[in-house]
């Protein structure tokens, strides 16, 4: 009786036994990049807004204030978008003529509102405040990154779970003075020591208080 | 079974007082028998179909790769200078309900009303405990107004004959018809309203009939819930229209007449609040002033009443009578207290019982003079209130715990009366125009008036409502009307206060208020309702001749939310000298005929039926009943088997076998009897009420809407259809019978969520109190396990329980050294600490945060169910629906539990107590150890976390929570589809989809908020600065919610009350939410025979 396999499929049955383990390995390495991956959580992409709005230019070139614009950041949950007639208190005198500009104009004429793409979208389920984070010495940067190197605005982290709680495990790492909260360029000369005087100034939480599930989630 | 000091037993329903096998049953189950059963019907072909494509559809289900879907920032274009995106705001206004209003607090997102809350600078809302409060107490029509405001039934457009028109159109259209009229000077005008006590609308209808427009014209005033029979009966006493109203702060002793003062009626937050004051216990603690528990005194309230109302059930007396009885009665307690009167011997008709209160409740109130109150029900006749009026003047009460006023009303008139003349003007043809201003009269109307088929007759008719309803139906033009959160517009409170009710939201669907519609009917015809309002008190202000400008006393009126200094000044008054003659000139001939009494009352939760298509309203169970989505025939055990409807034979569960009432799965299969009441006859499902008066029948107004929308359809029976214009609240002649063969299944909730006898609820007498103040620390665990278990309950231990004598309890502690510990839970400080060293910080304490703890008061709790209403609001929970009611799957994460006390076979030894059950947070959660995914977890300032996004809805932490405080969304009962409910969520709180398990957070997004706020601020979280939305509305500041960490929170006080218990602390779960006992203040001189047998 001749033999049904032939003697190369021995390699082929072994190498696929033994490969498995690597195989479903690989799968679950993949997924877990791909989680990761800019694809999912949208992180380095820039959206086409309805005015291609430059941080760069208005804060890292004009150097505008972040609170000029997103003036509840150190009141509210929400940091604020600025309304449009805070745009034209500058557009009503320069760029008057820029096509680019059509939108904001219009919106001014009509009172509809500037339907901007949200960069920083988090799920319904999470409760995040600006206010508090703040008032904790988290600056913008520690979050959005170099936003007055961005000419369009993208979101500089994943702003997954596992992100948050990186922070909120280790604050100190990410603490600076509340003076250099809108300070794009600050780094910390000794951040270890510095981010624990902060966490001892600032009366920030211990990390088992900061990882209760209700402090985000309700 | 758990009984109180006086030896009364306490039980939710007859099947438990009987321990009936089925209820033995019921008891063990995790949820009801159907609870998780699919029972919708499924055909092989559509399960195949669904099983089908959710096969080839399940890997696709993985692809939802973006956490959040795409969205769009819309800021504004001119952000109005005080919206800050993502706080919310505050405005101050007033709701009105049968003409008087109350004050309210409405929060706002954005411009988005979503929240209600008592105004606390508003007379009649005040905080109910702390006087330093935020916001005010409320009701829950309050509460439930804000799903009214976006209900999406609401009438959206102008219609004549149900085509839509423009409001242009029926301004010409109505130009037209009145141009007719002027010229007659406006004969055949009329317009019906409601009570009105708005002084704007009352100025623009004494303009409208001033001799420039119609001087012929008429006013009418119809209210079905009317207060008519006060208003007489103080026109009876003293010659004059006056409006009553009562301090309780100064009432030792209160007799109630039928009159359900803490759950209805004007001023009755006040009420509540003044009562509770005078029944909050607190002994003394170093430093304060209270007494010590020896020398605690508390008021007193003896309740006569008919059916079993809130105020009766938690009366430290209470005599059922019919209420043809209680008028007899008042007779002759006045005979007793030498008040002359024109009745001899009311004291023979009396039974027995009646007779016997009569002589130590006169000492009573006797020996109280000045502090003692006799109130009786708006549904009694006026010679009733003229009566009392004599008595509280002979009490020299009047002045003291009485205050008499002008009248609030614009136009005091008795509805009956009006009502009926309009009726006859329509049948006569002598109405030519009708313009029903709000209300609904062919709905409401008596049933012998005939009102539709006279309304007919009238060649125009004109409807201004909210909903295309019954009266909408039969009018030729219907006006949209703007919710009171939409208008301009004003009115006065129960002691005449004025508030100027301000819109939160431009009208939703072009409604248009009362003010707009009547200027359509003068020269100028565009005025706004701001303007028109605002012209008002322009001229108001002008005739005061107050200082400052007129727009600051305009802005300071808005933000306040009342017009300071307009509260009616009080009057003197004395009965006339011949008060008692014109009584018995003005009482009608009472009805002979015999048979059993029907008394009609406007429904708990639906009131006069404006409320039936509030889903809110609807399921929230009637507060003594427990029924929700119906309506009954209510009468007593005795009465019932009187009908041949015994109760065990009444009841029977899904399978036809007699038994549970309510129980099994809420769902109750009653018997039905027929009501015939002069020659009408109606079909009613029968609900046995222990503590109701024998031989009397009541029903509740408002259910059995034919067009009430989508809601109201096709719930309970329309009691308006017995209703006669001569015996509007009560009447003698009924007659009932038992329908044989035909049942009715009620959705009643009483002995849901039960949690069996581990005396859940503890009472006693203030006697017993005083000499064992510690009476509430029964447990129904081992007595050797109790020191311990009693140590563990979170919070300071209870003052004074020396520490002695839980050592010598110890003593007796036959195991005392055990090896094993008490339960298999590890040590709550042990885990911490282990948790904390994984964190790098060994043993930190959490002492130094808060302790977020609940304190729940069963003395003042009257039951009202305010809490539920507005956990459902903050929390944006939904409602499931009669069906799933009947399954055991309603939502409202907070309960109240109504137990019953003494025997249910007489009537008069039935009370009532009444327990909120929220989330009790326990440090040693049963739910947290068994949940396979960690969705419910502890939190670090004790909260029992329930994260949503976790939980994949195994149910296993609902079967392990003892309390049964847990709920789970069965189906999807969010609604995700209707555009105007959305606007009315919570934005600070998820809004749950199916498969997902929920329960009380402790308004954890409050927590969190006033946290941050604290945080930036560099300060402590005080008591005013959180409260949770049950505590937040609590009329008697039954509920306290704080810090453990801080002793001088309220909460850390309450807990150090002798009468502090957990619930079942036997099972150790170390509870954060504690109960403080009810306390009972009974007559020593009037304790009944029966009960001292029972001791």
């Amino acid at each position: 009786m001749p033999q049904i396999f032939h003697r190369s499929f021995n390699t082929i049955s072994k190498v696929t036994i033994f490969g498995a383990v690597f195989i479903v390995a690989g799968l679950c390495w993949f997924a877990a990049i791909f989680y990761r991956s800019s694809y999912v959580t949208e992180s380095h992409l820039a959206f086409v807004q309805p005015v291609p709005f430059s941080h760069a230019h208005h804060v890292g070139q004009l150097g505008i204030d972040c609170r000029y614009c997103h003036t509840s950041v150190e009141t509210s949950s929400f940091a604020g978008i600025p309304p449009t007639k805070t745009c034209m208190n500058c557009h009503q005198q320069i760029w008057t003529g820029s096509s680019m500009l059509e939108p904001v104009r219009e919106s001014y004429r009509t009172g509809a509102s500037i339907p901007w793409e949200r960069v920083h979208n988090l799920p319904g389920f999470v409760y995040f405040d600006h206010s508090i984070h703040v008032a904790k010495g988290v600056g913008c940067a520690s979050c959005h990154g170099r936003i007055d190197e961005m000419p369009l605005t993208y979101q500089e982290n994943t702003l997954l779970m596992e992100w948050c709680l990186e922070c909120h495990r280790n604050p100190e790492n990410h603490l600076r003075p509340r003076s250099e909260i809108f300070n794009m360029s600050w780094r910390a000369e000794n951040q270890m020591s510095l981010g624990q005087q902060l966490l001892q100034e600032y009366k920030v939480r211990t990390p088992h208080e900061l990882t209760s599930c209700s402090t985000c989630h309700r | 079974m758990a009984v109180d000091s006086e030896g009364r037993r306490f039980w939710r329903s007859l099947e438990e007082y009987l321990a009936t096998p089925e209820f033995q049953e019921m008891l063990h189950r995790e949820f009801h028998e159907q609870a998780s059963e699919w029972t919708n019907p499924v055909t092989r072909r559509r399960f195949l179909t669904l099983m089908g494509a959710s096969l080839a559809l399940m890997g696709l289900n993985g692809c939802s790769t973006q956490p959040a879907p795409r969205e769009k920032i819309m800021p504004y274009v001119r952000q109005p200078e005080e919206i800050v995106p993502g706080k919310k705001l505050y405005f101050a206004t007033a709701m009105p309900l049968g003409g008087v209003v109350t004050g309210v607090l409405v929060e706002s997102h954005e411009g988005r009303p979503t929240k209600i809350e008592g105004n606390p600078l508003h007379p009649a809302s005040p905080p109910g405990l702390q006087h330093d409060a935020e916001v005010g107490s409320s009701d829950s029509f309050m509460q439930a107004s804000i799903l009214g405001l976006y209900d999406p039934d609401r009438s959206q457009g102008v219609t004549y004959r149900g085509q839509p028109r423009a409001w242009n159109e029926m301004l010409s259209a109505l130009r037209g018809a009145l141009d007719k009229l002027k010229n007659q000077g406006g004969e055949g005008l009329y317009f019906l309203t409601e009570t009105v006590s708005s002084p704007t609308l009352a100025a623009q209808l004494k303009e409208l009939l001033g001799e420039d427009l119609f001087p012929k014209a008429k006013w009418v005033q119809y209210e079905p819930a009317n207060r008519s029979n006060v208003l007489e009966g103080a026109k009876l006493a003293f010659g004059d229209y006056v409006n009553t109203y009562y301090d309780f702060t100064k009432a030792d002793v209160v007799l109630s007449l039928d009159a359900d003062f803490l759950m209805a009626g004007p001023g009755t937050l006040r009420y509540t609040r003044d009562f509770s004051s005078r029944r909050r216990v607190r002994t003394r603690r170093a430093g304060d002033d209270n007494p010590p528990v020896n020398e605690i005194q508390m008021n007193r309230l003896y309740a006569v009443e008919c059916g079993m109302s809130n105020t009766g059930g938690v009366a430290d007396h209470r005599l059922a009578l019919r209420p043809t009885q209680i008028e007899m009665f008042a007779l002759a307690l006045a005979a007793e207290l030498e008040v002359p009167t024109n009745t001899r011997d009311a004291e023979a008709e009396l039974p027995e019982e009646a007779r016997r209160w009569l002589k130590p409740l006169a000492k009573d109130l006797t020996e109280h003079a000045e502090k003692s109150l006799i109130l009786a029900g708006d549904h009694h006749p006026p010679s009733l209130h003229a009566l009392v009026h004599a008595l509280n003047h002979k009490l020299k009460n009047a002045g003291q715990t009485v205050k008499y006023t002008s009248p609030i009303e614009a136009k005091p008139v008795d509805h009956g009366q009006q009502i009926s003349e309009l009726v006859k003007d329509m049948a006569e043809r002598r109405v030519k125009l009708l313009v029903v201003l709000g209300g609904n009269p062919v709905y409401t109307a008596p049933v012998d008036l005939h009102f539709a088929e006279q309304l007919r007759k009238v060649p125009l008719r004109v409807h201004l409502g909210l909903y295309q309803d019954e009266t909408a139906a039969l009018c030729d033009w219907h006006v949209p009307a703007a919710h009171y959160l939409e208008s301009w517009s004003d009115g006065r409170a129960y002691d005449g206060t004025a508030s100027i009710i301000q819109p939160l939201i431009a009208p939703l669907y072009s409604g248009r208020t009362v003010h707009e519609l009547l200027a359509a009917f003068t020269e100028s015809p565009e005025r706004s309702g701001l303007e028109i309002v605002k012209e008002h008190w322009r001229e108001w202000w002008k005739q005061q001749k107050r200082s400052g400008s007129f727009e600051e006393f305009w802005r300071q009126s808005l933000q306040e939310g009342l017009v300071a200094g307009t509260a009616f000044e009080n009057r003197n008054l004395t009965p006339k000298a011949d008060w008692a003659e014109r009584v018995a000139k003005a009482e009608p001939a009472q009805n002979a005929t015999k048979g059993m009494e029907i008394i009609f009352h406007p429904d708990p939760t639906l009131f006069d039926g404006r409320f039936a298509n509030n889903g809110w309203l609807q399921e929230l169970p009637k507060p003594v009943t427990k029924i929700t989505w119906d309506n009954a025939a209510i009468v007593s055990p005795n009465t019932a088997k009187k009908l041949g409807i015994a109760y065990a034979d009444n009841i029977r569960d899904a399978s036809g076998r007699p038994g549970s009432s309510g129980g099994e799965h809420g769902e109750a299969i009653v018997d039905v009897i027929e009501l015939t009441y002069r020659g009408r006859s109606i079909k009613a499902p029968i609900w046995i009420q222990p503590g109701h008066a024998e031989d009397a029948v009541t029903v509740h107004l408002g259910h059995g809407r034919s067009r009430g929308g989508q809601v109201a359809g096709g719930v309970g029976f329309n009691a308006y259809f017995l209703r006669t214009n001569a015996y509007p609240w009560f009447d003698q002649g009924a007659e009932a019978r038992r329908v044989p063969g035909e049942t009715h299944v009620l959705a009643c909730t009483q002995m849901h969520h039960n949690m069996e006898e581990r005396a859940p609820i503890r009472s006693s007498s203030l006697a017993h109190f005083r000499d064992h103040p510690y009476f509430a620390d029964e447990l129904t665990a081992g007595e050797a396990e109790k020191p311990e278990v009693l140590a563990q309950i979170p919070g300071p231990q209870p003052r004074g329980r020396a520490e002695a004598k839980l050592e010598e309890e110890r003593k007796k502690d036959p195991d005392k050294n055990r090896l094993i510990p008490l339960t298999l839970y590890k040590d709550a400080d042990k885990e911490f600490e282990e948790a904390t060293k994984q964190l790098g910080e060994p043993g930190k304490k959490p002492s130094k945060g808060y302790q977020w703890a609940m304190a729940i008061d069963l003395t003042t709790c009257t039951g009202c169910s305010a809490c539920v209403v507005a956990c459902q609001s903050e929390n944006n929970i939904p409602i499931v629906g009669k069906e799933e009611v009947t399954r055991g799957r309603e939502m409202h994460w907070l309960r109240i539990d109504r137990y019953y006390g003494g025997e249910p076979f007489d009537p008069n030894q039935v009370s009532a107590h009444f327990q909120p059950v929220p989330c009790m947070h326990c440090e040693k959660a049963p739910c947290e150890l068994v949940c396979p995914v960690g969705a419910t977890v502890h939190s670090h300032d004790g909260l029992n976390d329930m994260i949503y996004n976790r939980c994949v809805g195994t149910r296993y932490c609902s079967n392990n929570c003892p309390y049964k405080v847990r709920r789970f969304n069965f189906l999807q009962f969010a609604d995700f589809a209707t555009s105007s409910l959305k606007l009315m969520n919570n934005p600070q709180v998820t809004v749950r989809s199916r498969g997902v398990m929920e329960k009380c957070t402790y308004c954890v997004q409050r927590i969190r908020a006033a946290d941050i706020e604290a945080e930036r601020e560099g300060r402590r979280i005080e008591d005013r600065h959180l409260m949770t939305a049950c505590q937040a509305v609590c009329p008697a500041g039954a509920i306290i919610f704080g810090d453990l960490n801080n002793k001088e929170s309220v909460v850390y006080q309450w807990k150090e009350e002798p009468t502090n218990y957990a619930l079942l602390a036997g099972l150790n779960t170390m509870p954060r939410t504690t109960y403080l006992a009810a306390l009972r203040n009974p007559n020593p001189e009037l304790t009944s025979p029966q009960r001292k047998q029972g001791e």
